[in-house]
């Protein structure tokens, strides 16, 4: 139903696992959100989550950068390893780890402060730029992979929070490229979206892949189709079916998953 | 036909006709407002009466009678005088004299006794020898003297002192009104603006007149001092500390549920352990602004920490998320976006806390911080912290308390002073409120 994009075979080839997660579960308080999941997360490579809403999609994304950890609530059992290293490890200060490990969250949060505060704050404080100059290019870089330069070049300094929802989730895009994290993790980054922006983000994650790893929630198959080449579908916090893009889309096996892709459930 | 049939559907209501329910919402509607504007109302019909009532009993504070009256002392007066043995009754009479001789000089006829003179003027000796001795190139030389009146005659002036309630005494007589009249309409007695009342010490029990609120204010201001050093980063520091890293358990429930009865222990309570603590255990001194101020910063804390908790958890977990996302550490989220947006918050509560502490009496009469100074202000800042002083609302009690009528007008003066500082710090938590809200 859904056209396999016809470069995902030759890009599977590498499968250097970057995140390798084993037997995850989460609880919120007595709610089990995420049952027994395994995955493996290659690098330089973009994977898709997708499944109805509810079924723990965010909330797996979040474990792999310990943003759950400020959720007082959230338990996480089970290992995820980057690059082989454990990230609940005690040793792990998950500071550092999220620098490693960038999110785009579900609803767009720039900070209230201007749009060049919000591009520049992730770099200042990791200290990647020398000077001012520097930290311009940054922002400028930044901003252009996020498909919003053109719209914001000439008003920097005004409120990041005063832009349309769909501007303010690409700046958020922006500010977590900006760091130039080694795995991002998306969220939705689509939802608020018009196609052309859409198009322009899509290409972003296409570029990224040539040297990160990409993590995408989606609720749009095409766009599954279209951007990723592996696929997981999640249902009632199971991991039902993980495989290729193209496997997914043109022959699932567990009928869950038919049955979602083609519009059945959800 | 059609057209008719169309009407007669019930489904399709005109928008132009209000159904019973829409009405009966907008009467709701309409109700709540006229209770609201009520309300507001009566609250604005008290605060006018207050302010009213505050205004007209404390303005005669700022004012006062003063006797202004030429006088020339000759060489052989001042010699005179100094070999007396009482000198100042000397000085004294020789005054009284001079005023006699002006009111004859200007033909107002008036009976005009020493005795009388007296009693308008209080024993006024000492101030004009001190003035000679100060001066002594004065003798011989015209100077023109302004001397408080007594307080009664102040008190004729405002009002308060009427021929018919006036009862003959040793201060005051009937006879002595028609003297001030007269000495009014010569321009000798004038009404003028009491800037001793704002800048001077409290005077003894005999002498309303003299007294004033300045070094009272004073003695706020140090105790607002320690208290806004010690209150704001202690309480500013707990208040993230239990928002933002303390781990939510039974411990830390046990600590709010605590702040919050803190907040609620009546002041007296505070007073009674600084007297306790400070004074009896640490042997700090006596009505020292200093353990005023420590009292107070007690009695603050909870005000402080409870609305800096409320602005930090007002401000969207989703800024923080964003921080942490983007690698920040926790003190860096909290520091660099957090607090900057609490902060409108933060302040008012630190400025309300500030106020409260500033009218507060009970805990200070316990401490001893009514004490009476009547050699003017404390030496440099160190003895502004640690000499006795009084506190602007004890000087207020401390009036009150007093049997003289005329400590009473000084009472409500004292009141009017301290709602201008109140209203002062409002002000200014109103304005810092705008500066530090960025409405985006
Ligand atoms: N902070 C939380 N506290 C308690 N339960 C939560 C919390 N966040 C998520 N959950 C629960 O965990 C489950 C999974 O939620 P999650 O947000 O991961 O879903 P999702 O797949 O991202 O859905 P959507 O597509 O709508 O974003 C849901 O049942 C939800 O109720
Ligand atoms: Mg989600």
């Amino acid at each position: 139903m859904y056209d396999a994009p016809h470069y995902t075979e030759r890009d599977v080839a590498q499968t250097d696992t970057k995140i390798s997660a084993k037997g995850v579960q989460v609880y919120y308080g007595d709610t089990h959100a995420i049952k027994d999941v395994d995955v493996e997360i290659a690098d330089k490579t973009v994977t898709a989550f997708i499944g109805p809403s509810g079924c723990g999609k965010s909330t797996f994304l979040r474990c792999l950068n310990r943003m759950n950890d400020t959720i007082d609530i959230c338990r996480v059992q089970g290992d995820i390893l980057l690059d082989g290293e454990d990230i609940y490890d005690r040793r792990v200060d998950p500071v550092q780890l999220r620098a490693k490990v960038g999110m785009v969250f579900q609803k767009p949060n720039p900070f209230p402060k201007s749009i060049y505060d919000n591009i520049a704050y992730g770099p200042r404080i990791h200290g990647l730029a020398k000077n001012k100059a520097d930290l311009d290019v940054i922002v400028e870089k930044s901003l252009r992979r996020g498909a919003i330069w053109d719209e914001v070049k000439d008003r920097l300094q005004a409120p990041g929070t005063g832009l349309s929802g769909g501007q303010q989730q690409r700046l958020c895009i922006a500010r977590a490229v900006a760091t130039e994290p080694e795995v991002l993790l998306m969220d939705e980054p689509c939802s608020a979206l018009d196609p052309i922006a859409t198009a322009q983000v899509e290409e972003l994650i296409d570029e990224l892949r040539r040297d990160y790893s990409v993590v995408i929630v989606t609720h749009s198959m095409q766009q599954a189709a279209r951007v990723s080449q592996k696929t997981a579908f999640f249902h009632l916090g199971n991991l039902v079916e993980y495989d290729d893009t193209s496997k997914i889309f043109t022959n699932p096996e567990d009928p869950r998953t038919e049955s979602y892709i083609t519009g059945r459930i959800g | 036909m059609t057209d008719a049939s169309m009407h007669e559907t019930p489904r399709k209501s005109s928008i132009h006709t209000i159904d019973a329910r829409t009405k009966q919402r907008n009467a709701s509607e309409s109700r709540f407002k006229a209770y609201g504007i009520a309300a507001i109302a009566l609250g604005l019909f008290f605060l006018v009466v207050l302010f009213v009532s505050i205004v007209r009993s404390g303005l005669p504070a700022f004012t006062k009678t003063v006797v202004e009256v030429e006088f020339t002392l000759t060489q052989e007066q001042f010699e005179q005088a100094e070999s007396q043995l009482m000198k100042t009754g000397a000085y004294q009479d020789l005054f009284i004299a001079g005023i006699q001789s002006q009111l004859d000089a200007r033909n107002i006829d008036v009976q005009a006794d020493p005795a009388a003179l007296e009693r308008l003027l209080g024993k006024i000796g000492g101030d004009i020898r001190a003035f000679y001795s100060e001066n002594p190139g004065m003798v011989g030389e015209p100077h023109v003297f302004g001397l408080s009146a007594s307080s009664r005659v102040d008190g004729y002036f405002n009002g308060r002192v009427t021929r018919e309630t006036l009862v003959d005494s040793r201060f005051l007589q009937a006879s002595d009104l028609d003297l001030v009249d007269a000495l009014f309409e010569a321009g000798i007695i004038k009404s003028a603006f009491n800037w001793g009342f704002i800048t001077g010490a409290d005077s003894g029990v005999d002498n309303p007149g003299g007294a004033g609120i300045g070094v009272s204010v004073v003695g706020s201001f140090f105790m607002m001092l320690v208290v806004l050093v010690l209150s704001l980063p202690i309480g500013v520091a707990a208040s993230i500390y239990l928002e933002e890293f303390a781990p939510k358990n039974r411990w830390t429930d046990l600590i709010e549920v605590n702040i919050s009865n803190l907040a609620a222990v009546p002041s007296i309570v505070f007073g009674i352990l600084g007297l306790a603590v400070f004074i009896q255990f640490m042997h700090l001194p006596q009505s020292a602004p200093l353990v005023g101020g420590l009292v107070l910063t007690l009695m603050t804390l909870p005000t402080i920490i409870i609305s800096t908790r409320a602005s930090l958890k007002s401000v969207p977990p989703s800024i923080r998320d964003a921080a942490l996302g983007v690698g920040a550490s926790k003190m860096q989220a909290v520091f660099h976006h957090v607090l900057p947006l609490a902060m409108p918050g933060i302040l008012t509560g630190t400025i309300i806390g500030l106020a409260q502490a500033l009218g507060e009496t009970a805990p200070l009469l316990l401490i001893g911080m009514v004490g009476f100074v009547a050699r003017g202000y404390p030496d440099g800042f160190v003895g502004g912290f640690v000499e006795p002083n009084s506190a602007m609302p004890a000087q207020i009690y401390t009036w009150a308390a007093r049997a003289d009528a005329s400590f009473y007008d000084k009472a409500w003066g004292g009141i009017i002073v301290l709602l201008v500082f109140l209203l002062t710090m409002n002000i200014i938590a109103i304005i810092l409120r705008r500066r530090f809200e960025r409405r985006w």
